[in-house]
């Protein structure tokens, strides 16, 4: 079985997040950057596979030099060979496009996407992925099997899941749930070592243009302080005529 | 892994005080390579996964905790990291080593030390000085965490005199092994080792052998309980007695009488290992004071709006910026002399013991200067959780008890004051570094007129180089005198010795923390090292007081009358600063950074 992970690279969970030219660009100043925890879990899934089916697994990413460490640290994980797509991530489709294109060129039996990408929420790239290549797509995956061609995909559905059959080709959405936080892997030092002599293809883009474009970008509202009050009198006061929520 | 050389001439140890190293030439943490730095995040992971979040079962004696930790750094390839790949280790340069040291130690000081007296005392010896035989059979096992070492010198009667120890080892009727006998102390690992460096003697030999001795309880080895003790409470620390243990005569480590070159060897590595082992406990301590420093409200506002708890927070940022960039300049200045010696024909094994030798004196300078720091610094985080920081429900309790064990293990604090100059003086006599000249050139200068020419310091940090060139001055001073005056009897006098170190850890602190500044200055712009700049101005601020009150100290002891006049016209002369820089704002700068990005952000 051939599995492509596409990886995006997002700011970490901690990260203050700023934005420069009139709120039109995140400022990636002193951001720290990680693997999109959502493509971390089918990342470890991935390797769940190599190890008990013989899986292999390539990583991939659409961006620019400066996300090689984040493919650096899937390879030292453990997945066989990086592509990086040598263009800017800019929407959901030009990036699904991109991403297609190396899917369907690789001859991939499954390809793993996150649910969405922590940055900017978008949450289409797998979906599309699957429609440009023609395969079947399970979002919300929080479980996978794979038995030669066929697959069993657990889904997250309101209050409940979903069990699926389904057969290769197949794109999914994955999230928590396709593996735990505690199986998520730490590279160890030999991974790292070894992530240097595996290979990190770096493929021109195809011709793809953004459908959208970021008009701007709006932080929400500062939290106002916090008002200690004594009274539940107070509280249901202030409630209804400061509020006015009640 | 070797990170670039770029040194044209690398400096030998102790040489920084006599020739001006160039910023271009120090290597900085800025300058870790793609692969370190992710080396370094999978580390800092693993801590956060593994030690961080039970830090208060490590309080708890809970020594299995130690081990079943130590395991799964194995298991993550941390504990071979200095290991030769013949010998199932990762084969990586020096300040790959310190790096992972670095920041495995951060959480607690039990994994620090069982981390360090595993992987520095316990195995380093056997890959530096075993035979072929002993390393193929030992290391791989040790490199892995299949087995663990310990290192066994103290004794009760034997601390900082390490030599005097009374542990025997007994040749057999048959020669083929030795009977050991004896009593070791505070052996850390202990509780859980599979080996032990173990140091003896033989007959009177003027100088103990060691021994890699297997831990069986059936060979006549038997352990004393845990000790109670302040700090490192999960640190597996106990007595160890052997009583006719036998070792096999193959199991001697290196020449018979070759012991206490060994240990001290062992030592060196170790004493900037903790320098190194120091530094993320600072960072971690750092980011909760100011965490809880911006969370904390009093008189309705955040305590870090406030200037004394800034004056906290820049100075313990200040430390842990000076510590890191002179730990990881001499670690890389090691990493390029082992370098340098395998090109020139030497086995790995011989490079490495030299290449750490010659930087001795900076190795004790380290071990001094960071662990007096993330003492501070665990001081003030106390004091920045007032009442909540004596409790033993932050994190700031046990990192203070922790860090006070810094400051006595691999070679008093004391002691490594005295080896530090005493190896720079004979350094000098052997003349490996030439202070003969320039402690005379200083001696003619005192006698001449002073220049009245107003010096241009336009250019970034000019002012405070120009003033690390005259604080050597002060050490050339002070330390020649004592030279000329004492002789061989120098190290008789302890205070001015304890002096001198002083004068010496400051200079060398100090000097790296400017050429780090400088060098990224240069490259990132000086922009972006504001608080860089502002850290390393008050740094050396303090240098000059804790050096004029050293040198002074020292003065007024060995000299008198005409010559103390002089001497302390001089030190007046180099320790002046021709602009005072203000402090209040250096402080206000450092921790405004660190107060908004609520984090040690260096």
């Amino acid at each position: 079985m051939k599995i492509l992970v596409c990886i995006s690279h997002v700011p970490d969970t901690t990260s203050k997040i700023n934005f420069t030219d009139s709120d039109t660009k995140f400022d990636t100043n002193g951001v720290q950057f990680v693997i999109n925890p959502n493509d971390e879990f089918g990342l470890t899934r991935a390797m769940w596979f190599k190890e008990k089916q013989g899986a292999t697994v390539h990583v991939v990413n659409v961006g620019g030099a400066e996300t090689e460490p984040t493919l650096r640290k899937a390879l030292a994980i453990g997945a066989d060979e990086a592509i990086r797509i040598n263009t800017p991530a800019t929407d959901g489709f030009s990036v699904a496009k991109q991403l297609a294109n190396v899917a369907k060129e690789g001859g991939y039996d499954l390809v793993i996407g996150g649910r969405e990408s922590i940055d900017y929420n978008g949450g289409m790239v797998p979906g599309m992925v699957a429609k440009l290549i023609g395969a079947n797509f399970v979002n919300t995956c929080i479980g996978l099997e794979v038995e030669g061609d066929k697959a069993t995909a657990i889904r997250e559905i309101d209050g409940g899941k979903e069990t699926l059959k389904t057969s290769l080709p197949l794109v999914i959405g994955g999230q928590k749930g396709l593996v735990e936080e505690s199986d998520l892997r730490i590279p160890n030092m030999r991974g790292i070592m070894q992530a240097r002599t595996k290979p990190l293809n770096v493929k021109e883009p195809v011709d793809a243009n953004a459908e959208t474009n970021t008009v701007s970008f709006q932080k929400p509202a500062p939290k106002g302080a916090v008002k200690l009050v004594d009274s539940v009198d107070e509280l249901v006061n202030l409630l209804h005529n400061e509020a006015k929520v009640i | 892994m070797e990170t670039e050389t770029k040194n044209n001439e690398l400096l030998r140890g102790g040489q920084f005080l006599v020739k001006e190293t160039k910023a271009e030439d120090v290597f900085t943490p800025e300058d870790f390579s793609e692969e370190q730095k992710m080396m370094r995040d999978s580390v800092k992971e693993f801590v956060d996964r593994e030690i961080w979040p039970k830090k208060e079962e490590f309080e708890h004696k809970n020594y299995a905790l130690t081990e079943e930790v130590m395991r799964k750094a194995g298991e993550m390839g941390l504990l071979g990291v200095a290991v030769p790949e013949e010998y199932g280790g990762l084969g990586m340069g020096f300040v790959t080593t310190m790096l992972v040291c670095d920041y495995i130690s951060g959480a607690t000081g039990s994994v620090a030390t069982a981390f360090g007296a595993h992987t520095g005392i316990g195995t380093l010896p056997i890959t530096l000085y075993g035979t072929e035989e002993q390393k193929k059979k030992y290391v791989p096992k040790l490199a892995t965490g299949e087995w663990f070492g310990a290192y066994a010198l103290t004794e009760p009667s034997a601390g900082s005199d390490a030599n005097s120890g009374k542990t025997k080892a007994v040749l057999s009727e048959d020669g083929k092994y030795y009977k050991i006998s004896g009593q070791k102390m505070w052996i850390s690992n202990s509780g859980f080792c599979h080996t032990m460096i173990v140091f003896a003697r033989i007959e009177d030999d003027k100088y103990i052998t060691g021994f890699i001795v297997e831990n069986d309880p059936e060979n006549g080895i038997s352990m004393g309980e845990e000790e109670k003790k302040l700090g490192i409470h999960s640190s597996s620390t106990r007595q160890v007695f052997f009583s006719d243990t036998k070792v096999p005569v193959e199991n001697m480590l290196g020449e018979r009488g070759e012991g206490f070159k060994i240990a001290m060897n062992a030592l060196n590595v170790g004493r900037i290992k903790l320098a190194a082992a120091s530094l993320d406990a600072q960072r971690r301590v750092i980011a909760n004071a100011v965490q809880y420093a911006n969370e904390r409200i009093q008189f309705n506002v955040p305590i870090s709006s406030f200037g004394a708890i800034k004056l906290k927070l820049a100075e313990m940022a200040t430390s842990a910026y000076v510590g890191e960039s002179a730990s990881y300049r001499a670690g890389k200045n090691i990493e390029d002399r082992i370098a340098l010696r395998v090109k020139a024909g030497n086995s790995h094994q011989e490079a490495e013991l030299k290449g750490v030798e010659e930087y001795a004196i900076e190795c004790s300078i380290l071990k001094v200067a960071v662990s007096e720091d993330i003492q501070n610094c665990s001081d003030e985080g106390i004091q920045i959780y007032g009442g909540m920081g004596y409790s033993a429900d932050t994190p700031m309790e046990s990192a203070w008890r922790d860090a006070r064990i810094a400051r006595i293990y691999e070679g008093t604090n004391e002691i490594n004051r005295m080896l530090a100059v005493g190896m720079l003086v004979k350094k000098a006599m052997k003349g490996h570094v030439d202070l003969l000249n320039p402690a005379q050139a200083v001696a003619a200068e005192l006698m001449g007129i002073p220049s009245f020419e107003t010096p241009d310091f336009s250019e970034l940090l000019s002012e405070e180089k120009a003033m690390i060139a005259k604080l050597k001055k002060v050490f050339l001073m002070v330390a020649g005198s004592a030279v000329q005056k004492y002789g061989t009897e120098l190290e008789e006098h302890q205070q001015t010795l304890m002096a001198a170190a002083d004068i010496l850890i400051e200079i060398y602190m100090a000097e790296s923390a400017i050429l780090r500044t400088e060098k990224n200055a240069e490259r990132f712009g000086e922009d972006s090292q504001k608080e860089q700049i502002a850290m390393s101005q008050l740094y050396l601020y303090h240098a000059v007081d804790i050096i004029t009150v050293k040198a002074k100290e020292a003065i007024l002891s060995f000299a008198e009358g005409d010559e103390q006049r002089a001497m302390l016209m001089g030190l007046k002369r180099f320790t002046k600063y021709q602009n005072m820089p203000n402090i209040g704002e250096l402080r206000r700068t450092i921790a405004h950074k660190v107060i908004s990005e609520n984090n040690y952000p260096f």
